[in-house]
């Protein structure tokens, strides 16, 4: 049987997707993409290949997607993260008019149109606020493990306001919020709410049309999806790993690729 | 003015400078850079708009004694200046030159040594930091007698020219043009007239001539048929395949700028004209395969304008309109040499940014449909803020009425440490790709 795969390789993971000629997802992996993007490419091959109990040559075709896209060698095709998180997403939930991607480096809201199409996008500017880094520095600042944070802020029975929406400015903030004996889970709320807050003045620009998928890693944290929903007044698609939505498009993208050329 | 200076500006002008410049272009070796098969041929003119401005920077050297020179913004009203002999010079267009040689950031340094903060335009850091260094690829800008500026593009030339004119000690000249909420009323009107009345005493005294009203009026007319002429060669670019680029425009838009209202500007434009005509006759593009026709929004990102414009080719897609480029022929062509005064006040109130957000949308839509585009990309210029504020609204408008994909881009003009190649491309490779799917 021939087999498609998707690698997207982000700032932070990379994520690798087989599916079957029938577009089924075969097997998923994630691992981390380090120093070196190549590397990282080839490990997430070799992990969903072993996942899938297939052998390289099964796969018929390969698309690249993420920042790292340009250094995956054996890819076929390059195709941005952007239009394979919309493909990806409406796959799944075939609802979709809106993409909220909160990936490790970047954040994106995408309006998504009939078959997956993108129709509008909006991306954050240089800077690590309302993204995955955000919350990784402040993690590491308020020694909790990253993927903690969200069952810690639904804790929280009450927020504390973080005013910097700047990565630097907003680690020295919690600094002081520490030493002034706040709560961590309190803190930590206040941090999920800049990070939506961050992000919505994106989902405004692009509007919300029908259902709301989130993606990327941050949509693991439960602590964010609940103030996202809060904020859209509607409860969002997850897929059980957020992250793997953009090598799922990529796959699917090599699929149907497959599909127009006989 | 001494008469030797006169004569030696003269000479310069008619003999000395074209021979010189014609030797130095001789003994510079040029960069070669390999064609890119997608461009169709260059466009011929482009040699003597090179010739203009090379000589409009070169005599400008020799004017000091011998002219009276200004410094004057973008949208000011040069027309008046021009009745009295001033020799222009645009910061701006000075700074777009930096900009394009890579030199943004080392002269945006330079200001910012000397107290100026990174958000201010980098126009003006550019200029500043001439001023402190006397850094300028042009060679050497001449020492203003005057300074001419307008608010009808920004508040940020008010506070530049009065530091120029405070460091150098020479007269301002301000034209404050109220803004375009609803539309400009005749009160308006004469309260900008007053100011050209005031102004006159000045530029007479600066000089040293008299104001002569029927000079005044020809030069009016020149500025007119000129911006006239402009927008008739931006026009040709609703043809199929249109016979240049924005790209193009960018660079040709160099003399309705810094050069208005002088008969060598329309003279270019006419030569430039003609040759377009002659392409779109003979079915000539920009590229030799044209799919797909885009508009840009905002000012050029200098430093990337070659690169953007192979990138461009590449897949076939052809910037065909601008609002940026739009700017020196929506409202300028409406000058009248028989009110000069009003109808400058006019056309110089209600230029796009002076102009409410409503205005420019349909102005938007109105190029949009005139000339079929299918894709816009929006500059959001960190240098320069009313013309990239409400870039979003009017993204999410023109998708919404018109269903026009686009794509913002964050950059700057000059100032190349705020750009980022590898967030741009990937922009504007998910656009290539929405815009194909
Ligand atoms: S702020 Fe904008 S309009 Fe003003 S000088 Fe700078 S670029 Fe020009």
């Amino acid at each position: 049987m021939d087999y498609f795969a998707g690698i997207d390789v982000g700032a932070l993971s990379t994520d690798a997707v087989i599916l079957t000629a029938g577009s089924e997802v075969a097997a998923y992996s994630i691992v981390e993409t380090g120093a070196n993007s190549t590397d990282a490419a080839e490990e997430a091959l070799a992990g969903v290949l072993a996942e899938a109990e297939i052998v390289r040559s099964q796969i018929k075709r390969i698309v690249a997607t993420g920042y790292g896209r340009v250094s995956v060698p054996f890819a076929d095709k390059r195709v941005t993260e952007i239009s394979c998180h919309a493909l990806g997403a409406y796959h799944l939930f075939p609802d979709t008019g809106t993409v909220i991607d909160i990936g490790g480096q970047d954040s994106k809201v995408i309006q998504v149109g009939e078959g997956g199409k993108v129709l509008n996008f909006t991306m954050n500017d240089k800077c690590a606020a309302g993204t995955g880094r955000f919350l990784e520095v402040m993690a590491n600042k308020l020694q909790v493990a990253l993927d903690e944070m969200g069952e810690l802020s639904l804790r929280a029975g009450r927020e504390v306001p973080i005013s910097s929406v700047c990565t630097v400015f907003a680690e020295s903030e919690v600094v002081s919020l520490v030493a002034q004996n706040h709560p961590t889970e309190e803190i930590i709320r206040g941090l999920h709410r800049s990070i939506v807050n961050r992000v919505w003045n994106m989902v405004k620009a692009v509007g919300v049309n029908g259902g709301v998928a989130m993606t990327g890693g941050v949509a693991k944290n439960r602590g964010v999806v609940a103030l996202m929903e809060e904020k859209l007044g509607q409860s969002v698609h997850l897929h059980e790993e957020p992250q793997v939505v953009g090598a799922l498009g990529a796959a699917l993208l090599a699929w149907r690729a497959s599909q127009s050329a006989g | 003015m001494t008469f030797f200076k006169e004569l030696r500006f003269n000479f310069m002008k008619d003999l000395g400078g074209p021979a010189l410049m014609s030797i130095s272009r001789k003994g510079r070796k040029r960069r070669h850079r390999a064609p890119n098969p997608h461009f169709g041929p260059a466009l011929k003119s482009a040699t003597r708009l090179k010739e203009i401005m090379t000589r409009h920077y070169f005599l400008s050297r020799y004017t000091e004694g011998a002219k009276p020179v200004a410094w004057v913004t973008s949208g000011a009203p040069v027309e008046l200046l021009r009745a009295f002999d001033f020799y222009t010079i645009y910061p701006e267009n000075h700074g777009a030159l930096c900009g394009a040689k890579k030199l943004g950031p080392e002269l945006c340094a330079v200001a910012e040594e000397h107290g100026y903060h990174r958000d201010l335009c980098s126009y003006a850091r550019i200029d500043l930091g001439h001023y402190f260094s006397g850094k300028s690829p042009a060679g050497r800008l001449p020492k203003p007698d005057l300074l001419f500026a307008s608010n009808n593009i920004c508040q940020t030339v008010v506070y530049w020219y009065r530091a120029l004119a405070h460091y150098w000690d020479i007269p301002l000249i301000l034209f404050d043009t109220p803004y375009n909420f609803e539309e400009i009323n005749d009160s308006d009107v004469s309260y900008m007239v007053q100011q050209f009345e005031e102004m006159i005493p000045v530029l007479e005294q600066v000089s040293g001539q008299p104001f002569k009203y029927r000079n005044f009026q020809e030069v009016v007319r020149i500025a007119r048929d000129t911006s006239l002429a402009w927008g008739e060669v931006l026009a040709t670019m609703k043809a199929r395949p249109a016979p240049m680029s924005i790209f193009d425009a960018f660079v040709h838009l160099a003399p309705i700028v810094s050069l208005r209202g002088l008969p060598v500007a329309l003279e270019y434009y006419q030569t430039l004209l003609k040759e377009l005509k002659e392409r779109v006759d003979r079915g000539t593009g920009a590229l030799k395969d044209e799919r797909k026709r885009l508009m840009w929004d905002n000012i050029a990102i200098w430093y990337k304008v070659r690169d953007l414009a192979d990138l461009f080719a590449e897949q076939g897609m052809n910037f065909v309109t601008a609002t940026y480029t739009n700017a020196w022929t929506e409202t300028i062509r409406y000058l009248d040499d028989q009110r000069p005064m009003e109808s400058m006040a006019r056309v110089y109130s209600l230029v796009i940014l002076n102009n409410n957000l409503n205005h420019r949308l349909k102005l938007m839509e109105r190029l949009i449909n005139e000339f079929e585009v299918d894709g816009l990309v929006i500059h959001s210029a960190r240098s320069c803020k009313p013309y990239s504020v409400g870039q979003y609204d009017m993204k999410r408008l023109l998708m919404e009425r018109l269903g026009v994909l686009s794509v913002i881009i964050e950059a700057d003009i000059t100032d190349f440490r705020v750009y980022s190649e590898e967030q741009t491309r990937t922009r504007l490779e998910a656009f290539f790709e929405a815009i194909d799917a």
